[in-house]
């Protein structure tokens, strides 16, 4: 537009581009009123809780809060030989303060996972600091045991100095920072949350791949089927997929028994001796056939909407123009389901990746996830900053799928039902 | 799915195959559900079927387990459906007004980053429970509200919200818009317009919605664990923990009677459905 145009009013004189501005903005303020509620009740109780999350996961303050004079007087340390008295005499005052409050337990706890070895020495350090003189605590504290005059172990103390730490996070893939101040795995055969990461993707990977094998034929037949059949059929989707969970899970724990009717059907058909019932529950297949039944139907829904949109006119079109049915099915049909496969796929692995109860009820010690040990670290041991640590790093990995999802399918194209 | 005439004989052969295959799943699907059933009017205490009861012996079945369900001095079932009730109600009037709102909101299409919220107002859905779990135990508990009912309400709220929004927003996107602006020109207010125009014709979206908040709800287990104290135990709490220490007939009793309130609610979600897409014009 160029400035000689002639400005276009309204009646009351405001020029029009204004006046339609000013409309548009009440009417983002009113939809946007509209959402705030429930975003604001959900950044509240949702949102920053999980940030909260992160803060616990690296907090690491109550050793730098313990020590502090301590850690204060090491500032100077160069950390290559033993501190000087200075340094000596502020964790003597410190290490007095906790054993009047009857901290000092914690203390070695917590200095235990830096370097094995502090239990020991700080009880025994309890013990004859009673007896301690005023003066020259570096002869004093050395005297108590010989891994006080180490500087190996005052190097540990001085590495919980910060108050924030990422050690939960190397804890959670297994490693550790050494002595050196390098980042090294654990001794091969404590590798345990390695393998629970790999069984994670590995059972939530192959789980996709049967939901996936499973429905495509189902969703097929529903989309082809007239209305009244496909609608009976529709029911044994959506039934289970109603039903509650720990039913379904109970559905599995008696049918995998080793009494139960699987096995029951296996030896009657002379498959298995009666004698050599194998064990399908408490253990990885219990996992699998368990998740593969329980999360069919979120395959087989987004693939089926899909599958309703496709023509069948295309298929007799390709079909008419010379193809085999399995040439026009796997040319025509198939091409224009993938966005209904992505979607699904996605939507299973995102699930699977984050089961917790099933696993736990039906899995077993060799077919639990990483959920589980998510929850054991919650309630049994008490880590919280662990478990804080571990179900960050899950959630980031949920979080990439999701963004992905997001990208292919468009997360307001999620249909339930 | 009848084959025409002219189909080759390998065709008709694969063609019967892939009737198989899905008849297979659908059984794989399906049955579970159904080996509750029986076993539930089980005479004994065992979690298999007796030889009276594949002989069809009236003696081999019987009502104990039901009346163990309900008359059980040690069972608490009685205060656990109270209390998922409860819970499960108020989690789905919450969810239902929130997410209503917020999905009215969403559907103008003056929302300014609109990707942006909708990805936060789905993220609950999304998450992994656990995490969900962890996270909002964390807040309860700073809020003082670990181990009451409210806590527990809140919580479902969250997890209940995301149903709603997708499913109200569904229905809003083939909302005419221009009943509104009509009902606008005549002189209502917009919340008159909404009482009488909007909300009657997204009605079945909105209950769906809150059908889904309401299962969420009812059959939640992850975040309760986390957030319930003994006063607070649920179904699903009382399930799981009956899974973890002894499978005994009574659950498969309490199971059987879930099945029967999902097949309500599922033949009601389907008949709304079908109400939803005939208002909206929709034709399959």
């Amino acid at each position: 537009m160029s400035s000689e145009t002639k400005q276009i009013l309204t009646t009351d004189g405001i020029p029009l581009e204004v006046s339609l501005k000013k409309a548009e903005r009440k009417n983002k303020i009113k939809a946007f009123l509209l959402v705030a509620p429930l975003l604001l009740f959900l950044i509240i109780t949702y949102v920053f809780p999980i940030g909260d999350m992160l803060f616990r996961s690296v907090d690491d303050k109550m050793v730098t809060q313990m020590l502090p004079k301590t850690f204060k007087a090491m500032e100077n340390w160069d950390g290559q030989e033993l501190p000087d008295e200075k340094v000596f005499a502020a964790f003597h005052e410190d290490f007095i303060k906790l054993v009047e409050d009857k901290r000092e337990g914690k203390l070695s706890t917590q200095l235990n996972y830096t370097k094995n070895g502090f239990k020991s020495i700080i009880k025994k350090l309890r013990r004859k600091s009673k007896s301690f003189e005023e003066g020259n605590y570096k002869e004093q504290i050395m005297s108590v045991h010989k891994r006080w005059a180490d500087v190996e172990y005052w190097r540990a103390i001085q590495r919980r100095a910060p108050e924030f730490t990422g050690q939960k996070y190397l804890k959670g893939m297994d490693m550790y920072v050494n002595e050196e101040g390098k980042i090294v795995s654990v001794e091969e055969d404590r590798r345990i949350h390695r393998v629970l990461w790999l069984r994670t993707l590995e059972i939530a990977f192959f789980v996709t791949v049967f939901c996936f094998l499973m429905a495509y034929p189902i969703a097929h037949l529903l989309a082809t089927l007239p209305m009244k059949y496909s609608n009976l059929l529709m029911i044994c989707v959506l039934l289970p997929f109603w039903t509650s969970l720990l039913v379904r899970t109970a559905s599995w724990m008696i049918l995998l028994q080793q009494q139960g009717i699987v096995n029951d059907f296996f030896v009657g058909i002379g498959l298995v001796a009666d004698d050599n019932r194998p064990e399908m529950m408490y253990n990885k297949t219990g996992s699998y056939v368990a998740m593969t039944q329980i999360l069919l139907p979120f395959m087989v829904l987004p693939l089926y909407s899909v599958m309703k949109t496709i023509s069948p006119s295309l298929m007799r079109a390709g079909k008419s123009l010379g193809g085999t049915p399995f040439v026009a099915f796997w040319k025509v049909y198939f091409p224009l389901t993938i966005p209904g496969i992505g979607a699904g796929c996605l939507l299973v692995f995102i699930l699977a990746i984050g089961y917790y109860i099933t696993p736990a009820l039906v899995g077993g010690a060799s077919g639990t996830l990483i959920s589980n040990q998510i929850a054991f670290h919650m309630k049994s041991t008490l880590d919280w900053s662990f478990a804080s640590a571990m179900g960050l790093m899950l959630l980031s990995g949920v979080l990439v799928i999701y963004w992905l999802y997001n990208k292919l399918v468009g997360i307001d194209n999620i249909k339930l039902g | 799915m009848a084959l025409p005439k002219y189909t080759e004989p390998h065709y008709r052969i694969w063609h019967y195959i892939y009737l198989t295959i899905c008849g297979a799943v659908f059984f794989f699907l399906i049955a579970p559900l159904f080996v509750i059933f029986p076993l539930s009017f089980n005479a004994e205490e065992f979690l298999s079927f007796s030889d009276g009861m594949k002989r069809l012996d009236p003696d081999a079945f019987s009502l104990r387990w039901y009346k163990d369900m309900i008359y059980g001095t040690k069972n608490p079932w009685g205060l656990a459906a109270k209390n998922s009730f409860i819970i499960a109600i108020f989690a789905t009037i919450g969810s239902v007004i929130l997410g209503t709102v917020a999905a009215l909101g969403l559907s103008s299409r003056h929302m300014p980053y609109k990707g942006l919220i909708m990805a936060v107002l789905i993220s609950p859905m999304i998450v992994p429970l656990i995490i969900s779990g962890v996270a909002i135990f964390f807040f309860m508990a700073k809020a003082g509200l670990a181990a009451t009912h409210t806590g527990i309400v809140l919580a479902h709220i969250i997890l209940g919200t995301p149903f709603v929004v997708i499913t109200v927003t569904a229905t809003l996107s083939g909302f005419d818009h221009s009943v509104t602006r009509a009902a606008a020109s005549l002189g209502s207010d917009p919340i008159n317009t909404f009482m009488k125009i909007t909300l009657p014709l997204i009605l079945p979206g909105v209950i769906s919605g809150g059908l889904f908040a309401f299962v969420t709800s009812f059959d939640e287990v992850v975040v309760v664990l986390f957030l319930a104290g003994l006063e607070n135990t649920t179904i699903p709490i009382q399930m799981w923990t009956g899974l973890r220490e002894q499978l005994s007939p009574t659950i498969l009793a309490v199971a059987t009677c879930l099945i029967i309130l999902s097949t309500l609610i599922l033949v009601t979600a389907e008949l709304l459905r079908r109400r939803s897409e005939r208002l909206r014009g929709i034709n399959r």
